[in-house]
């Protein structure tokens, strides 16, 4: 089992932070910065796919029912989703709620 | 044994680097630096070095090219001075902290404004914290076996780090002196083809120089320091088996009749052997004194100087740079924060002298001496004096 991030120590690292594995970006979870999350009312949702143009994360795909949604583990909070949707469906909330 | 030839000192580190068979040279002209730089185009563009020559249009490209030779796994080499050095700045913590063994030559020379092309140590002081390795040389023979030595100390596996060479700009860099220059089999059997051990290659990707969040940035910057100071052990068996090879060793620290001395006085670079003719005459004369030359700035050598000056009552320091509105000269202020809490230790007197080619004879220097032990005696008002400055 590898070390997570916190617990890596100095002596865990390769000379100069190289990094070996490709692609390992995938790991880091830029939903820590998030303030607030997209809450999705799909009843409205018309399937247009506007919010996965806009998004500047590119953390937004398809759910199994067909409806786009943010992956969490990725999306920062922005809220640019919300105010492109036309149909409304995507309402912004803070994450302490 | 090779042959010794007159040449100028410029030219001579250029033929250290021709002798250490480097692979890129990327480099940006500045006096007074130019003839290493232009002696290295020079031998690539004779066919007499097998090297690519990047022609680049500032200092801050020279030191970024260099970045990418070195992270293929390339032997690379570069050589700046003065306003050069600081254009750079940015680009040097790369070099450093992504752990890239680029050897540069550093023609020492003062700051602008006013304009001066002369030497000093201003340049060199302003880079002191970005992690590279720093030697000192005295004259044309320890330039051209310390650029060899360098390459070895950069390369090797448990450094992996940059290294100055620093050479002070026309005292040095522009005089003409007998060097000793070894056969090209010698530097072979002395230094190894380099083998970075995670170079850039298409076949095995790696990222170089991605960013760290504050979960990893501590850490990654004390793997680092560990990694500079743990360096020093690489350097003394590096000169050792350079001594050995080629019968001229190096130190940290060089002491000259400082055993039995009473008074120290402390330099860096070619103003050293004026300051040992100072030493020679004064002794002569009965006074109780040796010299100290600090030949490695970084990692600093802290057991190897506090050794050498615990027995002195009086240790003057001469810098030939100023850290305005502070503690006067660098070296004596890290002097002074590397003895303040040892039990046995001189008085220290900072000195500010030789700034934008103001020479110091040797005169001059036993002006320094007298005017110092006087000042340990009586004390002064001043953090520290400033030699040779009419007032």
């Amino acid at each position: 089992m590898p070390k997570s991030e916190s617990e890596l120590t100095w002596k865990d690292l390769n000379i100069g932070l190289i990094v070996t594995e490709p692609g390992n970006a995938r790991q880091y979870q830029t939903g820590y910065w998030r303030s607030q999350r997209p809450t999705y009312d799909f009843n409205r949702c018309i399937k247009c796919g506007i919010c996965q143009l806009f998004c500047p994360e590119g953390c937004i795909g398809q759910n199994p029912e067909g409806y786009f949604e943010a992956d969490l583990f990725y999306c920062k909070g922005c809220g640019i989703c919300a105010r492109e949707c036309w149909t409304r469906v995507i309402t912004m909330v803070d994450e302490e709620e | 044994m090779g042959n010794r030839v007159g040449i100028e000192v410029s030219l001579a580190i250029a033929e250290a680097a021709k002798l250490a068979n480097v692979d890129v040279v990327a480099a940006y002209p500045i006096t007074p630096q130019t003839h290493i730089v232009e002696h290295l185009a020079e031998l690539v563009a004779n066919g007499e070095l097998d090297a690519q020559y990047i022609p680049v249009e500032s200092e801050h490209s020279a030191m970024s090219a260099c970045l990418g030779a070195s992270a293929v796994g390339a032997r690379t080499f570069t050589a700046t001075a003065g306003q050069g050095l600081e254009l750079m700045h940015e680009v040097l913590y790369v070099a450093s902290s992504m752990r890239l063994p680029v050897v540069m030559a550093v023609a020492n020379r003062a700051l602008s404004a006013p304009l001066s092309v002369w030497g000093d140590h201003s340049d060199v002081m302003a880079v002191r914290d970005t992690g590279w390795i720093q030697i000192f040389v005295e004259n044309g023979q320890e330039a051209v076996d310390n650029v060899l030595c360098a390459f070895r100390i950069a390369e090797d596996k448990r450094v992996l780090l940059p290294v100055m060479i620093h050479v002070d700009g026309f005292h040095l860099s522009h005089v003409i002196e007998p060097i000793l220059f070894p056969e090209q089999g010698e530097v072979d059997q002395f230094l190894p083809p380099n083998q970075y051990p995670l170079p850039l290659d298409p076949s095995k990707p790696v990222t170089m120089g991605d960013f760290g969040p504050p979960i990893i940035y501590s850490e990654a910057k004390w793997a680092q320091e560990v990694n500079l100071r743990a360096a020093k052990e690489v350097i003394l068996q590096v000169w050792n088996e350079f001594g050995r090879l080629f019968k001229r060793y190096y130190s940290p620290v060089e002491s000259y009749h400082s055993e039995d001395a009473d008074v120290l006085l402390l330099t860096m670079g070619s103003f050293s052997e004026t300051a040992s003719v100072t030493v020679d005459k004064m002794r002569a004369k009965g006074k109780s004194i040796g010299q100290i030359r600090l030949r490695l700035w970084r990692p600093f050598p802290f057991e190897e100087i506090r050794q050498a000056v615990e027995n002195a009552k009086v240790l003057i320091v001469l810098d030939r740079a100023l850290s305005f509105g502070g503690p006067g000269g660098p070296v004596c202020s890290e002097m002074r924060s590397a003895l303040y809490a040892q039990d046995k230790k001189p008085k220290v007197v900072s000195f500010v002298g030789g700034l934008g080619g103001r020479d110091i004879t040797v005169a001059g220097f036993e002006e320094i001496v007298n005017r110092g032990i006087e000042i340990s005696q009586k004390g002064s008002k001043r953090e520290f004096q400033i030699f040779g400055v009419r007032e």
